[in-house]
């Protein structure tokens, strides 16, 4: 694995995936949106259940790139590889913006659902902290000049904070929440009709394929830019 | 046609929560392109007049 993380070749391997990465999620996002507005409204939420297809797969999306981003992490900070602390600096603006689509559409979900535009429990209230992680992240990484020094404190900082992931997915059954409990991956199959699941699932893709086509992007930038800067200092 | 858009009574939150969602999917590929193209320019300049 670490043999395809030499940055000269993750830029020719992803100089090569990334149109076709871009195509399949242009053709996710077309599919998803079109079962998305084409689906029956629900019998009891009405037409705001098609909020549902772009408020669940951000929310996956959020803790996924969290997920990538303290593997990431822990790999540079184990084996000191600044492959790896490239792919944990740029996953976090693209983690912190799904994550703040998942807060505002299930807010805009919450409001006409249960009558409120947030309520502190669990399951939002872990989201919350999970947007002040990776916006903390940033900042840490801003706030140090050292790369080097830099990388490691966002590590730790990106590991400790991956204690809240489980916190996410488990705070539905620990405490008592207005949040819907697990209704997709659970014991006896999903608990939705297949008219919603094909369009959740669609979009689900779409969203995954855009986070590693935005990505890829942003590590071949941070490459770039960290040539740029060690030829600036051979310039000096 | 005519499905896609009978929304009930919820339709401005439907459309809040999708027009939130382009905007900030569209703003972050936009920030994407342009840093990387930004990136690249940089390095071939500096490329450039590198000794």
């Amino acid at each position: 694995m670490l043999r395809y993380a030499n940055p000269k070749r993750f830029m020719d391997l992803s100089g090569k995936a990334l149109p076709w990465l871009a195509s399949a999620a242009a053709i996710f996002l077309a599919a998803g949106l079109y079962l998305a507005f084409t689906s029956p409204p629900d019998y009891q939420q009405g037409s705001t259940v098609r909020i549902m297809f772009i408020h669940v797969p951000a929310a996956w999306v959020a803790m996924m790139t969290y997920g990538l981003m303290a593997v990431s992490a822990a790999v540079g900070l184990i084996n000191r590889h600044p492959l790896a602390d490239a792919a944990a600096k740029t996953a976090a603006p693209l983690g912190a913006l799904f994550t703040a689509l998942a807060l505002i559409t299930g807010s805009l979900w919450g409001k006409p659902m249960w009558g409120a535009w947030w309520v502190w429990d669990g399951r939002l209230t872990s989201f919350l902290i999970l947007l002040f992680l990776y916006l903390g992240y940033i900042a840490l990484w801003n706030a140090i000049e050292d790369e080097t020094r830099a990388a490691r404190a966002t590590a730790i900082l990106a590991l400790v904070g991956a204690v809240n992931l489980p916190i996410i997915e488990f705070s539905v059954q620990w405490w008592t929440t207005l949040h819907q409990g697990e209704s997709i991956f659970r014991r006896g199959g999903p608990s939705i009709s297949p008219v919603f699941l094909w369009p959740l699932f669609a979009m689900a893709i779409a969203y995954t394929l855009l986070l590693f086509t935005l990505w890829i992007v942003r590590i071949r930038t941070e490459i770039l830019e960290r040539r740029a800067r060690s030829l600036m200092l051979g310039l000096s | 046609m005519s499905t896609m858009f009978s929304m009930d009574q919820y339709a401005n939150f439907v459309w809040a929560a999708y027009g939130v969602s382009v905007f900030g999917i569209a703003a972050v590929i936009v920030w994407c392109v342009r840093g990387y193209a930004r990136a690249k320019a940089r390095l071939a300049e500096l490329e450039k007049n590198a000794p």
